[in-house]
């Protein structure tokens, strides 16, 4: 410790370019810090799905709509724990530009099937009483600050109701808790029978089925059961789990992210010929100061573990400050949407402060074994 | 009582690609305490080479190095450097201050390799920057002092772990007359009231003048001893 003065002083001896180079190591830090903060956030995301939750969709495509007699079919396959329906709305507040996350549900099965949700159970009752009623997620709520009892009023680029408009007005009589999903989870419930009745064309469609197994290692036969009651039906089904959905959406994420890795890759390989370059210049042209060292007795080793710690210095001090402006960032409340309450798993910081060692070893060791090879009287005299 | 140095028929080769150059040949040397020599002679005859080996910083080629006891031709890089560490003090033409450090952070690097604790390292730069008469510029780094006053850092540095000899290559072959005399003088009480032993090779008979002995290299051999009386 009582050497760090002297590894210091020695790191900012030419301050422009340790500070280019310290930038750089930052940057690709953040970068990595941001990367792979993204993919354990989905992984996080992807372990909070459920293996015992089934999504039945049209084979064809999964906006073609299923009939509403599939239910009853879907409820008596054996293992079949609930079923509900998610029927898309499409809706936007005020203008398009604002789309709400709004689905036709039964919402008294949805909760079964979502058991993650928070619920109160009058909220559930007034929904079944109140033909327009909505149910909202807290977030949503707070939103747009609406409150129970709000009257809003909802359009949609695809329904029109028997009135002919696309108009459409509910009443939200209760919020539920939906903090586990994060984005893009439906945050808005109508009731299924009063959208039904209420469209003026697709009466009877259901978009999805969604299937809660009573054992989730029943799923996989569940699922077969399911397709193979509606084969050769006039709409042909496809069940997948909901991890399987996911990992399907994801996938094209997926690619990015291996892309995304290899830039980063890239990127950690090329800092370490700059770093290695930096600490090579730097000991170069410390070649008398260094053996000046040696000359006042600092033995080989000690000159070689003072140039490794310089540049183990350089490198952890700067991934140090990129890994925690990465970490800033997923406070941020754009990406706190995103990923729902998310924050950089430690395990990211880890792997970040091991990667910076290593570059700071590799990167240092060549000069370092350099200054330890020096010798002391054709250094001192230029030789 | 034995001379704190002595060498015996102490040769140093160098091999320069095929051919092999002996630059010094069959040196015999004593060097008593509290004696300040001043080594003479004329460019290439051998005196840095003489220098380094009784400074420990290399090895001859054949013959005895004896300095404070300790067979230094005998022993291993590592335990070398040690050595160094415990009982000679550098001063060079070109001062050699690491140009990053402060002046007191330049005579602390020496106190890095003892075991003293913090506050005894800063009581013991204070001591030797005051000896050199530099205490106010204890915060300077070595570009904002001029070339008489880093040398006097370079004599605080040297002294500050209390070495048994202080060798100096050419200590004001970079400085004008009156920063050499400031120097040497300094050197001279250093020598006097401190009782050090100064080993000094110089290029300049006014700089030798302060040294209590002389001796002349010429060629890789010894010749011309002469003792002044104090
Ligand atoms: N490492 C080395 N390799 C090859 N030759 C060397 C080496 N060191 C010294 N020499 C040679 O040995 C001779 C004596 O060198 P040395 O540096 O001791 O001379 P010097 O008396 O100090 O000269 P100056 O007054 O110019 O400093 C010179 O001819 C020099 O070229
Ligand atoms: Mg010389």
């Amino acid at each position: 410790m009582k050497y760090f003065g002297l590894v210091w002083a020695g790191l900012w001896r030419k301050k422009t370019r340790t500070v280019f180079t310290m930038i750089s190591i930052v940057i690709a830090f953040l970068l990595f810090g941001l990367l792979q903060g993204i993919n354990q956030g989905f992984s996080v995301a992807m372990s909070t799905l459920d293996v015992d939750r089934l999504y039945v969709s049209a084979r064809t495509s999964m906006t073609d709509g299923m009939p509403i007699s599939y239910l009853q079919r879907i409820r008596n396959v054996p293992g079949v724990r609930a079923v509900s329906l998610w029927a898309y709305f499409g809706g936007y507040y005020q203008n398009a530009r604002q789309p709400i996350p709004a689905f036709a549900t039964d919402a008294l099965e949805l909760f079964k099937v979502y058991k993650e949700i928070k619920i109160q159970p009058e909220y559930l009752d007034a929904m079944a009483r109140t033909r327009t009623g909505v149910l909202i997620s807290e977030a949503l709520a707070a939103q747009h600050g609406w409150k129970i009892g709000d009257r809003i009023p909802l359009g949609t680029s695809i329904w029109t109701n028997k009135s002919g408009s696309n108009a459409w007005e509910f009443d939200v009589v209760g919020t539920f808790d939906a903090s586990a999903y994060g984005m893009g989870f439906p945050s808005f419930y109508l009731n299924y029978s009063y959208f039904d009745e209420a469209r003026q064309f697709g009466t009877g469609q259901v978009h999805y089925y969604i299937v809660s197994v009573e054992d989730p290692k029943q799923a996989d036969r569940v699922s077969r059961d399911i397709d193979a009651l509606f084969t050769n039906a006039a709409v042909e089904t496809r069940t997948q789990t909901e991890f399987a959905l996911a990992q399907s959406q994801l996938k094209q994420l997926g690619d990015i992210n291996f892309i995304a890795n290899a830039i980063v890759g890239a990127v950690l390989f090329t800092l370490l010929f700059l770093t290695a370059n930096t600490m090579m210049q730097s000991v170069r042209e410390r070649t008398s100061e260094l053996a000046v060292l040696k000359t006042l007795g600092y033995s080989d080793t000690k000159v070689l573990v003072l140039v490794l710690t310089e540049s183990l210095l350089l490198c952890v001090f700067a991934a140090a400050l990129g890994i925690g402006l990465a970490a800033l960032v997923f406070e941020s409340p754009a990406l706190q949407k995103l990923f729902g309450n998310f924050s950089m798993p430690s395990l990211v910081a880890a792997m970040g402060a091991g990667i910076a060692v290593l570059v700071a070893l590799v990167s240092g060791l060549p000069p370092a074994w350099r200054a330890r090879q020096l010798n002391i009287v054709d250094a001192l005299a230029g030789r | 009582m034995t001379a704190l140095v002595t060498l015996r028929n102490v040769t140093k080769s160098y091999v320069r690609g095929k051919q092999k150059v002996e630059v010094l040949h069959g040196v015999d040397l004593a060097i008593e305490r509290g004696e300040f020599l001043a080594l003479m002679g004329p460019s290439g005859s051998g005196k840095t080479t003489l220098l380094n080996l009784v400074a420990g910083l290399d090895q001859p080629t054949s013959g005895e190095v004896l300095v404070a006891g300790d067979r230094i031709d005998q022993l291993s890089r590592g335990s070398l450097s040690d050595w160094r560490a415990r009982h000679i003090g550098f001063i060079f033409q070109f001062y050699n201050l690491l140009p990053v450090l402060t002046a007191e952070a330049n005579v602390e690097v020496p106190l890095l390799l003892t075991d003293l604790s913090r506050s005894e390292r800063r009581r013991r730069v204070q001591i030797a920057l005051e000896l050199v008469g530099l205490a106010d510029r204890a915060r300077h780094k070595p570009n904002e002092l001029s070339g008489g006053q880093q040398q006097r850092v370079a004599i605080a540095r040297a002294i500050v772990s209390d070495p048994t000899l202080l060798v100096c290559d050419e200590p004001t072959g970079d400085l004008d007359r009156q920063n050499a005399e400031e120097i040497m003088n300094l050197l001279q009480a250093l020598n006097r009231s401190q009782n050090k032993t100064i080993v000094m090779v110089t290029h300049d008979p006014k700089a030798a003048e302060y040294a209590s002995r002389e001796l002349h290299l010429d060629k890789g051999r010894l010749a011309n001893d002469s003792r002044r009386a104090a």
